[in-house]
């Protein structure tokens, strides 16, 4: 089954980009530590989620480009044609010229209804191509204007138009001190609408990846394609072809499908975060060895205490005794609380890992049976010259600390009105805000409360 | 890619202008080597077919024929705009785009009515040749009388005309020792206007330019840095401009200006990994309609010529540009409030080092408390000529007050001896109540800024956020 991405404003497409060509470079690469036959397989699976084959022989990513001015497109597409190992197809971008000025209600409100047509005849000609359509898979930030409202409104609209298909958003949450000042109400005002149309929110938080890239990855000076190559290759850990545990052999068709059915057992739940071990510097890849057990019991405990990287975690955080049933309140601090999580494990001897201590179910709410709330997906064929790779997707706590953040400091700004008038010359009225607002209190204390 | 046109209106607007678009032309010639007519230089410039006359179609690609100025020209009186058309730089400007009339009185109110057609006339076919005219940049001073009254008036009738375009105003402000004795009377008619109609205003005092000027000629006379200094890097130089003659005494100070705008404009015309464009400026910065003053530095003032450049002194650029003696005003945001700030950096600097600085320096800032973290920030990959990277910070802050509460009491001084009144009560449709809604409108500009710096902009707790039935 194909995955059509759609790539929105200068974020989503900046990073759309080095997904693709994460994917790509991974599949090429000849460190797949696998028989042949599993790395064809591999690579066959890969092609058909997330390209399509051109005449010329060089593979076309399934995605359709977006933004509302031309500089970050013209770019993506030259960077990508460059490379000279895929491409995009030369009549999947729209764009305009003016930009959505970081105005959240221009691009929901203005560049949405304007553009919906020819943006929608675009996504339908990529759809069209798929055999079997498996999804989409839309990038944006929710600080700027275009990705995060141009962004939601295209969400509503996909929501709209196929109304069976999947669809997963993955959002960049901005720096908790400033990259547009009014990020904090572009963020409550997309997340709100996303809620409503999505199926699942993917979130990658720029403060943690930076820090990755200092702390980890040892990079000095780190600019924007450090940080969306570190989230390229997380995400690249997650949607590259895996079995799944019931699938029988061959690669999981349903990728997105799966996703959901794992980790999205209830709507009102749908902040998914991910965490990916290990990450270092390339050229620390060839004297670094790791052992399951290992991996596994430190992304266990980063899980428990919502670490974000494997430095740095704090092993006091312990999950409540199990058997008792803990009310909320009495559940130890900084516990994570999960409702589902899934692991990916890939690279070498992954048959034999004991994933026994996620299935624990101290570490999940009482409604889902621990069998049902945690699943594995394996393959053997190892990930971007990874020899183990281990990631984990979850629907827990993970986010709740930054969302409460964000809701908190858009709020304080909203009591002083400062900004609303920008925001109303374009339609959207205070009135609106206060559902987003009641919305998104509605989602931090549903997980609060876990 | 989006279009500005530059509206420059008397003398200060034309001289400052000029100075621009010479620099704009050097800026563009150190990046565009080929000498084809990209989107960049389509946003300031036409490419039009010099054997057709300037009659035929604009060129949109290819090699560059003739860069015509998107510019208009306006003056009460030919001395300065005659100069330009004889300078060096007489072919960027398209003759049919200059209003002249030669008379000389109150700009607003009579030569605005009078010849508004004939500017209303020139304006749309300026924007005609905008495939996507995003902005309106006018230069003017707020002291003399056209380019006070008559560039307001212009303000106006952007509003009118063109309401969807951004009107941004680069407005020179009248030093105490001002040669124009009605020059408090000029400014604060035009600070209504300023307020009434314009997007963002971006003030300029002689005084700082001055200072600028004087720092640099110190440093290099000084004989420590002379011969190591790259020239055409200096934000006061023309070096490497079409300027061949003898420098002006004003041209130092109007390259700083010049620069600016340069800068202002820079992440919209070139690429980077953070893209910030005009709309997102005002935006981001004017958070209440009428608070739309910012207050600009621009950092590096020179570059030395030693190639490597430890990040000590890229930290060093980003203290300097919150320093007093850096700033286009006589202000020091340092030790007022900050409503905003934003932040555009321009080439080889990534977004660690960015953030680093903005987490060193936050601490010695005020922040509104609605506003604690209210940065903006651009990356743009392409530098400014002679320099490795730069940095343009405007900030929202209360340090314009003074500024405003000097221009008031000077207006006042006059006011209340009513003194030169009469030569404008004289002009139709100038009346009493003119001065009067024009201090009263600067007065409640004034309690504005008193209001926020008194409460530190909110209420002192946190308002209470939306309770949830469980």
């Amino acid at each position: 089954m194909s995955i059509v991405t759609v790539q929105l404003g200068q974020c989503g497409n900046q990073i759309g980009h080095e997904v693709f060509s994460a994917l790509c470079s991974d599949i090429r690469g000849t460190h797949g530590l696998c028989s042949k036959k599993e790395n064809e397989s591999y690579h066959d699976s890969c092609k058909e989620r997330f390209f399509c084959e051109e005449e010329s022989g060089v593979p076309v990513a399934r995605a359709v480009l977006v933004d509302m001015e031309p500089k970050v497109i013209s770019q993506t597409l030259s960077m990508a044609a460059r490379s000279g190992h895929w491409k995009y197809s030369s009549h999947s971008h729209f764009c305009q010229k003016q930009g959505s000025g970081n105005n959240w209600a221009n691009g929901y409100s203005v560049h949405g209804p304007r553009h919906k047509e020819a943006i929608m005849d675009l996504v339908q000609k990529e759809a069209e191509k798929c055999d079997r359509l498996g999804g989409f898979f839309t990038m944006m930030s929710m600080a700027g204007g275009t990705g995060s409202g141009l962004g939601a409104f295209v969400t509503q609209c996909l929501r709209d138009a196929f109304p069976t298909s999947f669809i997963l958003n993955h959002v960049i949450w901005p720096y908790g001190t400033g990259e547009v000042i009014v990020q904090n109400y572009n963020s409550v005002l997309t997340l709100s609408h996303l809620y409503q149309s999505s199926d699942a929110l993917l979130v990658h938080e720029n403060d943690v990846i930076h820090k990755i890239c200092a702390q980890l990855m040892n990079i000095k000076q780190i600019s924007f394609r450090d940080v969306n190559q570190v989230i390229a290759h997380q995400l690249g850990s997650v949607f590259q072809p895996t079995h799944t545990a019931g699938g029988g052999s061959g690669y999981s068709r349903n990728p997105l499908g799966d996703l959901m059915e794992t980790l999205v057992p209830h709507p009102e739940f749908k902040l998914l975060g991910l965490r990916n071990i290990p990450q270092m510097a390339e050229n620390s890849l060839a004297y670094s060895t790791f052992s399951w057990p290992g991996l596994i019991k430190h992304l266990r405990q980063m899980l428990i205490a919502n670490a974000t990287m494997e430095e740095g975690i704090d092993w006091q955080v312990r999950p409540p005794h199990q058997g008792s049933s803990i009310p909320s309140t009495n559940k130890p601090l900084h516990f994570n609380t999960s409702i589902a999580n899934l692991v990916i494990l890939r690279g070498k001897d992954v048959h034999g890992v004991d994933l026994g201590s996620f299935q624990d179910p101290s570490l999940y709410t009482s409604w889902l049976n621990p069998q049902d709330a945690f699943s594995a997906w394996k393959t053997p064929r190892a990930f971007n010259k990874y020899e183990k790779s281990a990631s984990l997707v979850s629907n827990s706590q993970f986010l709740l600390k930054p969302l409460d953040s964000i809701v908190g400091k858009a709020w304080n700004m909203f009591a002083s009105k400062a900004y609303l008038h920008q925001y109303t010359k374009f339609g959207i009225q205070e009135e609106d805000f206060l559902d987003c607002f009641t919305t998104l209190e509605q989602v931090i204390s549903s997980y609060t409360n876990l | 890619m989006t279009q500005s046109v530059v509206v420059q209106v008397g003398q200060c607007g034309n001289q400052v202008g000029c100075r621009f678009w010479d620099l704009a032309l050097r800026e563009h010639a150190a990046v565009n080597k080929k000498g084809i007519y990209d989107e960049a230089l389509s946003s300031f410039f036409r490419n039009i077919d010099t054997r057709s006359d300037g009659n035929g179609p604009d060129i949109y690609r290819g090699k560059i024929c003739s860069l015509k100025a998107r510019a208009l020209l306006i003056d009460m009186e030919e001395g300065v705009v005659n100069e330009i058309l004889q300078g060096p730089l007489r072919d960027v400007f398209d003759s049919k785009q200059l209003t002249l009339h030669v008379l000389r009185a109150v700009g607003h109110k009579i030569y605005g009515c009078q010849y508004q057609e004939n500017i209303v006339e020139k304006l749309r076919k300026t924007a005609e040749h905008c495939d996507c005219l995003q902005c309106f940049f006018i230069i003017h001073s707020m002291g003399g009388g056209t380019g006070s009254g008559l560039g307001t008036f212009v303000l106006n009738l952007l509003e009118e005309e063109f309401p969807e375009v951004y009107r941004f105003v680069t407005s020179v402000y009248p030093s105490g020792e001002d040669d124009v004795i009605t020059s408090p009377y000029n400014s604060v008619l035009a600070m209504k206007e300023l307020n009434e109609h314009a997007d963002c205003v971006l003030p300029i005092e002689n005084e700082s330019l001055f200072e600028i000027v004087n720092k640099i000629n110190q440093m290099i006379n000084s004989g420590k840095l002379g011969s190591t200094v790259k020239q055409n890097s200096l934000v006061t130089s023309s070096a490497g401009s079409a300027k061949t003659q003898q420098e002006k005494p004003f041209d130092a100070m109007n390259n700083i200006v010049a620069n600016l705008l340069l800068n202002l404009t820079s992440s919209a015309r070139f690429e980077g990994s953070l893209n910030m464009d005009l709309n997102e400026i005002s935006m981001n910065l004017v958070p209440f309609p009428r608070l739309h003053y910012l207050v600009s530095s621009l950092t590096p003032l020179y570059t030395l010529a030693d190639v490597n450049v430890p990040s000590r002194r890229l930290d060093q650029m980003f203290s300097d540009a919150f320093s007093r003696d850096h700033q286009l005003i006589q202000a020091d945001p340092k030790h007022s409030l900050y409503l905003a700030c934003a932040l555009l950096v321009r080439g080889n600097v990534q977004v660690s080092d960015l953030r680093r600085n903005i987490e060193r320096l936050k601490p010695s800032l005020h922040f509104v408390s609605w506003n604690q973290e209210g940065w903006k920030t651009g990356l743009c990959s392409v530098p400014p000529v002679g320099h490795s990277h730069s940095l343009l910070a405007l900030a929202n802050n209360t340090c314009v007050k003074p500024t405003f509460i000097e221009l008031k009491d000077r207006f006042m001084k006059l006011y209340k001896k009513k003194a030169h009144l009469h030569h404008y009560l004289q002009i139709d449709g100038m009346e009493q109540s003119c001065f009067s809604e024009a201090i009263s409108s600067l007065s409640d500009l004034i309690e504005e800024y008193n209001e926020l710096d008194a409460t530190k902009g909110g209420p002192r707790i946190d308002p209470s956020r939306l309770k949830i039935a469980v």
